[in-house]
């Protein structure tokens, strides 16, 4: 969509930049990339007053534009790069009017650096809740921009907001905050005078930042290093001397134009329910219980839609495997795209319901009271407060989990969050599980009350939690951190969820995971497709001419005819071949070749698993013929001790295996899309095959 | 006297820090010199802590609330 005028969102978190966005663009948005980074880029689009189209860019909240998150660096870059696609004309700083002083800080930076700004003063009704009087206009002209006052939740004043982004200036009109070349003028002179930079304060940020920013050159970087060095530049001295004087003009600002009550109040109703749910022993025992209920949430609310999901997408492989000639194009397209297709699509309905608990979570602030109690625990084990959230994620799926790590500031945090997430069981190891569980534990009580195979299931849940935190504890020595850890995080006033945003998070994730994984998935059963399809040589001739013989068509119902010819084209097709191939390789853990498929085909998604045994052991169905695939295996004999295959020592092993192994080609497309680098995704799954092939083994040995 | 040092329900005003990287985030976020600071609540494993500074609720770990310095 072409834009008239390019404007740019930005706040502190928790201001209700995001409900501001939404209400401006409605569905009207999409999420993109900056190009080089991967934090997502929400961009929408809104008519204005005079017709003209707005393109309006969703930064990432932040306290300062001095970076302490991936999210935040963004906001500068988008700023200060002006010969950019993405440069904004007009900045809109959403500033929370209960909360004006830290506020502040970020307007007079952005302003500083002389963009045209429009102030949308959010939460005027809380400010006034609060007995806080602004006297918006004398604000206004202090400032020198204009001051629209909004309560982007109840939807009142953004018809103001959208003529005053009609009427912005082209030129910037604010007021000077403060002096910027009391702090460093040589340097800021200097780097001024070699890049050609007429404003100081961006000339001063540049010292700063200069290396993380993709728009400068290597040569410009390194100029500006020596000009530091000239200059003896600290950077950290700097910015707390602009901090100092930035609060000291806010001060200042505010001394006429705020008045508040003396006596602080307003926070007493958040700090009731903080009594209770951070109290020393309810405080845990609240977290839990929701905990739980969104695992039942999970579970239950969305075997209904998977279940339709799944059935639509059978429907459509029977109706286009009926219309479409037979023939490799449409064995291709039916069997290969569109069942992987809906393999990406059935976990929709899981990843939109965490989303949305997550939301909420999010937005009534109890998110951070949760990182708050979790932290010090975390901390042991190298983790941070905020960590808790993905890895309780990971119980559902391990890719929004690992998406949702980006809140966290600190690198290393971060990247142990996102290297153990994928080791909690996640909902597609489930049927894999209860499958293998029900063929070797038998489903008897003990002690009166507890089923053996449920006692075997919560098992395989706990020692998941267990080995993510071993895990994490042997990362903890292993990473560099390049930064000192730190806690310093805004407990949010508790509010209602504004279930608009819930709606949008649910949609924008949900859409994320499809395009991003989906295309991964795809690509892979494709290939899973082809190897199971073909066969080396004319080995597949050889099986249609043998088996076309009168011995077997004559003496054979069609159906079963048919099985076997397939069941022993797959053990000749290149899968079954690699099968064989790997089979010495997985013998020492008590898998023979058929396991191997499974195996193999398995590292697409884990789930293929059940699907793999039901082709293998010549099985009609998928899944849905739980009953039958039991049963099959539960007959298999070893052809050459006449023992059958599934025996406790191999369930247990093939459980390891499952419980260690990295195989989710959307996992490891998510790590890869998070972290920009093909090092991590490749560690990872490593490291998780290197743990799956010990566990797995161990097990078979110990209980063979 | 340090921030950290202080009990649920006191205050104190912020005097100076001990740590560089510390300080710069936060007086970032609102807590410089001068500011008041009142401690709120202690996590249930006893740390963080959630003070309240500049009408707000700020929570920071007592190895961070130790580089405070109060008058």
């Amino acid at each position: 969509m072409k834009a008239d005028i390019r404007v740019a969102l930005v706040g502190n978190p928790n201001t209700g930049k995001s409900t501001l966005f939404n209400v401006l663009t409605g569905l009207n948005q999409k999420i993109g990339n900056f190009p080089g980074v991967t934090v997502d880029k929400k961009v929408g689009y809104t008519t204005l007053p005079d017709g003209r189209t707005a393109e309006i860019i969703d930064l990432p909240g932040t306290y300062s534009i001095y970076p302490k998150s991936q999210d935040e660096s963004i906001v500068f870059s988008v700023l200060a790069d002006r010969h950019n696609a993405h440069t904004p004309d007009l900045v809109v700083v959403i500033l929370d009017a209960s909360n004006l002083k830290r506020n502040l800080l970020l307007y007079s930076q952005v302003a500083d650096l002389k963009i045209p700004v429009v102030v949308a003063l959010n939460m005027m009704d809380m400010a006034k809740k609060a007995d806080i009087d602004i006297d918006v206009n004398l604000f206004a002209k202090k400032l020198g921009v204009p001051v629209v006052p909004i309560s982007a939740r109840k939807n009142e004043g953004t018809a103001a907001l959208k003529n005053a982004i009609s009427f912005a200036n082209k030129f910037a009109f604010q007021e000077d905050s403060i002096d910027v070349n009391t702090i460093a003028p040589e340097l800021v002179e200097a780097i001024g005078r070699e890049l050609n930079i007429d404003n100081p304060y961006l000339a001063l940020q540049l010292a700063h930042q200069h290396e993380t920013l993709k728009f400068l050159t290597p040569e410009q970087s390194d100029r500006i290093e020596d000009l530091e060095k000239e200059f003896s530049f600290n950077s950290q001295k700097a910015q707390g001397a602009e901090t100092i004087a930035r609060y000291a003009f806010i001060n200042d600002l505010l001394y006429d134009t705020v008045k508040k009550p003396v006596t602080a109040q307003g926070e007493t109703h958040s700090n009731k329910i903080d009594k209770i749910l951070t109290h020393k022993f309810f405080g845990f025992v609240i977290f839990f219980a929701i905990l739980m209920f969104i695992f039942q949430a999970i579970f239950s609310w969305s075997s209904y839609p998977m279940e339709l999901i799944g059935d639509a997408f059978v429907w459509v492989q029977d109706s286009l495997h009926h219309t479409l000639p037979p023939g490799p194009l449409t064995s291709l397209l039916v069997d290969g795209i569109i069942a992987g297709l809906s393999g990406v699509m059935v976990f929709i309905p899981q990843i939109a319901i965490l989303f949305a608990f997550i939301s909420i979570l999010e937005d009534t602030g109890y998110m951070s009271r949760v990182t708050f109690m979790m932290d010090k625990l975390m901390r042991k084990v190298g983790l941070n407060g905020k960590s808790v959230v993905p890895l309780i994620g990971g119980f559902a799926c391990a890719v929004p989990s690992i998406m949702g790590t980006r809140t966290i500031e600190n690198w290393k945090d971060r990247m142990i969050t996102i290297m153990v997430t994928p080791l909690v069981t996640c909902s597609a190891r489930l049927p894999i599980y209860t499958l293998l569980i029900a063929l070797v534990v038998p489903n008897r009580n003990v002690w009166w009350v507890f089923n053996m195979q449920g006692l075997a299931l919560t098992g395989m849940y706990v020692f998941s939690l267990i080995s993510a935190i071993v895990v994490a504890w042997v990362f903890k020595f292993i990473l560099k951190g390049k930064e000192r850890g730190y806690f310093i995080m805004e407990l949010p006033v508790y509010r209602m969820p504004r279930w608009n945003n819930v709606i949008f998070s649910m949609y924008d994730r949900s859409k994320a995971f499809v395009f991003q994984a989906g295309k991964v998935i795809i690509a892979i059963s494709i290939i899973l497709w082809v190897l199971a399809s073909y066969g080396p040589g004319d080995r597949f001739a050889k099986i249609d001419q043998k088996f076309s013989k009168p011995q077997y068509t004559q003496h054979m119902t069609p159906d079963s005819l048919s099985r076997t010819i397939s069941s022993a084209k797959l053990e000749n097709s290149y899968a079954g071949v690699l099968g064989h191939a790997i089979e010495p390789v997985i013998r020492p853990l008590g898998f023979d070749w058929k396991i191997g498929i499974a195996l193999i085909t398995s590292f697409a998604a884990r789930e293929v698993f059940v699907g793999t045994m039901a082709t293998i052991y010549s099985v009609n169905g998928s899944a849905e013929k739980m009953q039958s695939v039991y049963e099959k295996m539960k007959e298999a004999k070893n052809p050459d001790t006449g023992q059958p295959v599934f025996t406790l020592a191999v369930a247990f092993s093939l459980m390891m295996f499952y419980a260690f192994a990295m195989q989710c080609a959307s996992t490891v497309a998510i790590v890869f899309r998070e972290t920009k680098n093909w090092r991590w995704p490749v560690i990872q799954f490593a490291y998780m095959t290197v743990l799956a092939y010990a566990a797995s083994f161990i097990a078979y040995v110990v209980l063979k | 006297m340090r921030l950290s040092q202080l009990e649920v329900g006191e205050t104190g005003i912020v005097k100076e820090f001990t740590d560089l990287e510390m300080s710069v985030k936060l007086m970032e976020m609102g807590c410089l010199p001068g500011e008041e600071v009142r401690i709120e609540r202690v996590a249930p494993l006893g740390d963080p802590i959630a003070i309240n500074v500049a009408g707000y609720q700020l929570s920071l770990r007592k190895r961070e609330a130790y580089t405070i310095v109060l008058q």
